[in-house]
């Protein structure tokens, strides 16, 4: 059942159209993975449907459990359960490990941020009282990260890149995250590039000049990376320049 | 009031760090005006108290070799809404000493109540002394706290401080710090303020790093809103080989706020190294964005935010 629908969104950034008419449905407690080439629009159908700021003012609408989210802050979002992993999560000069996780808990209570740490492979001993900061390597931010977000206990988690600048061990706990997510019936939509993480959704789209060309099982979405890409009729955007990007 | 139903008030105005009223083993001293209303010391450590008109006259002695294991508690406050505390302080910290000071400074009734210090300190050859000043005031702000010290830090020593108002309105605070490093010292100096409404802050930090491989930080954390202003003057000299030192401002403002920064370093000698930083900005827009994402609202956000940089 399709929990997140994405109805003839069109978002324009700088003049360009970076998401075309898209249309999209996900299924309730699925993993659902997005790849596309660079300047896809994957990473804008995430900040859209996330509602950050400069990616509310799209045409079509987006529905949660039938609801349109238009005029709907991130917060608000969040609180009815849709939130986001960032490609690069951002740094936390001074805020402690706890603070942090149980920020947007549903359980806020000590034990329960050990728990979620234990669950991405930190030892709580050794960081519970670190702080999110730039003392933490890419790896662990995105672990901790991910900490925050299985507290949260989510209905919709977005992962951008969830692969990106981690080791072996870190992918690993995130493809054991996926697991969790899926015991706890959360929807899944990955963002990525790599095969390895394609291969733990259960379906996949091919995105490409902000429209999905193709959908499906894993399996068949996966050949397109054997052939870079599929030969389509549009021509591919380039990234919009980061000084057009909204703040 | 009676004098312990005095301290008493004191201490119950700063909530839980009130809470070192008892314990043999716990030095403390508490001064309400120019009164002081508790007391007591351990071995090692003499707390000489003079009256004077509008505040007190202290000279601490810390023994050389001593080194007291517990936190000594020192509370300067006014119950009252209006007045002048002046406290005139003198500390000698005895080589190879080791004493962590925690002053709590406490106005929670303020209207129009100014808190002045003036102090001296010298620290010996290879001791370390710690001062935490942290302050409570009340909502209306009604306070002007000015703080001046003078810091010679001997050989090998250590100084730390910290000057910390996060709760209640702070008022005007003209903060003035100045130290003098010898050979192989230490220096930190940290300042973490919330100003609020019509606040105005001025800090003004000095170091100066004489002797060889001296070393020094000066961190200043601000995050200001409403209308409240804040002025930062941080200045680090080096002269002498291998003396290091970094000086960091960091400032988030929000509302009509208005932060400026002036960091001054020097260096002399070809072998000294100091750095510098400073940031000034209204709350980042990524953290934000984070934290709303897990469902906190913009103004949750931001004061976890503003926790983690004044942490």
């Amino acid at each position: 059942m399709g929990i997140l629908e994405l109805h003839n969104v069109t978002l324009e950034l700088g003049g360009k159209p970076i998401l075309n008419d898209l249309s999209v449905d996900f299924w309730e407690g699925h993993v659902h993975a997005l790849i596309g080439p660079n300047g896809a629009g994957k990473s804008t159908l995430a900040s859209t449907i996330m509602g950050l700021p400069g990616y509310t003012h799209h045409s079509g609408d987006i529905l949660l459990d039938g609801q349109s989210l238009r005029g709907v802050p991130v917060d608000e979002r969040a609180r009815r359960g849709i939130t986001l992993a960032w490609q690069e999560p951002a740094r936390f000069e001074g805020l402690r490990m706890d603070r942090f996780i149980s920020a947007g808990a549903k359980v806020k209570s000590r034990e329960n941020v050990e728990r979620m740490l234990t669950r991405v492979g930190l030892d709580p001993a050794r960081y519970i009282g670190r702080k999110v900061d730039k003392t933490l390597s890419g790896g662990e931010r995105k672990r901790v990260e991910l900490a925050s977000i299985l507290a949260m206990e989510p209905r919709i988690v977005l992962m951008d890149e969830p692969d990106s600048g981690i080791d072996v061990e870190a992918l690993q706990r995130i493809f054991d995250a996926l697991t969790d997510f899926k015991a706890m019936g959360t929807t899944v939509i990955m963002i990525t590039h790599s095969v390895a993480v394609l291969e733990h959704a259960e379906h996949a789209f091919l995105l490409c000049n902000g429209r999905i060309l193709d959908k499906g099982s894993v399996g068949k979405i996966s050949g397109y990376f054997a052939n870079n890409c599929i030969p389509c009729h549009h021509e591919n955007m380039p990234a919009p320049d980061e000084e057009m990007m909204p703040a | 009031m009676s004098d312990v139903a005095t301290a008493r008030a004191l201490l119950e105005s700063l909530g839980a760090a009130g809470s070192h009223f008892t314990g043999d083993d716990v030095a403390h001293l508490e001064v309400n005006g120019n009164e002081v209303v508790g007391s007591h010391l351990v071995p090692g450590l003499d707390v000489d108290v003079e009256q004077i008109d509008d505040g007190i006259e202290a000279h601490i002695r810390l023994h050389e070799g001593v080194r007291i294991a517990n936190p000594v508690h020192l509370c300067f406050g006014m119950l009252p809404t209006e007045g002048l505390q002046h406290i005139v302080m003198k500390v000698d910290v005895e080589a190879d000493s080791f004493a962590s000071v925690q002053a709590h400074c406490t106005f929670p009734n303020a209207i129009d109540i100014t808190h002045k210090m003036d102090a001296v300190v010298n620290i010996a050859p290879g001791a370390t002394y710690e001062y935490f000043e942290r302050h409570l005031h009340g909502a209306e702000g009604g306070v002007l706290v000015v703080p001046k010290t003078l810091v010679h830090i001997g050989e090998g020593a250590r100084f730390r401080t910290e000057f910390e108002l996060v709760k209640g309105q702070a008022g005007v605070i003209d903060f003035d710090y100045d130290a003098d490093c010898d050979a192989q010292s230490t220096l930190e100096m940290i300042t973490r303020i919330i100003g609020r409404g019509h606040d105005t802050v001025t800090i003004r930090e000095t170091g100066r790093l004489n002797g060889e491989g001296a070393r020094a930080v000066l961190n200043s954390y601000l995050a200001l809103r409403d209308d409240a202003r804040a002025e930062v003057y941080n200045t680090l000299s080096a002269s002498a080989p291998y003396a290091r030192g970094h000086v960091d401002c960091k400032e988030i403002v929000q509302h009509r706020a208005v932060a400026k920064a002036v960091p001054i370093v020097e260096v002399s000698h070809p072998l000294a190294h100091i750095t510098h930083e400073a940031a000034i900005g209204s709350v980042d827009s990524k953290q934000l964005q984070t934290l709303m994402s897990r469902g906190l609202t913009e103004d949750e956000a931001t004061d976890l935010i503003i926790e983690g940089l004044l942490s």
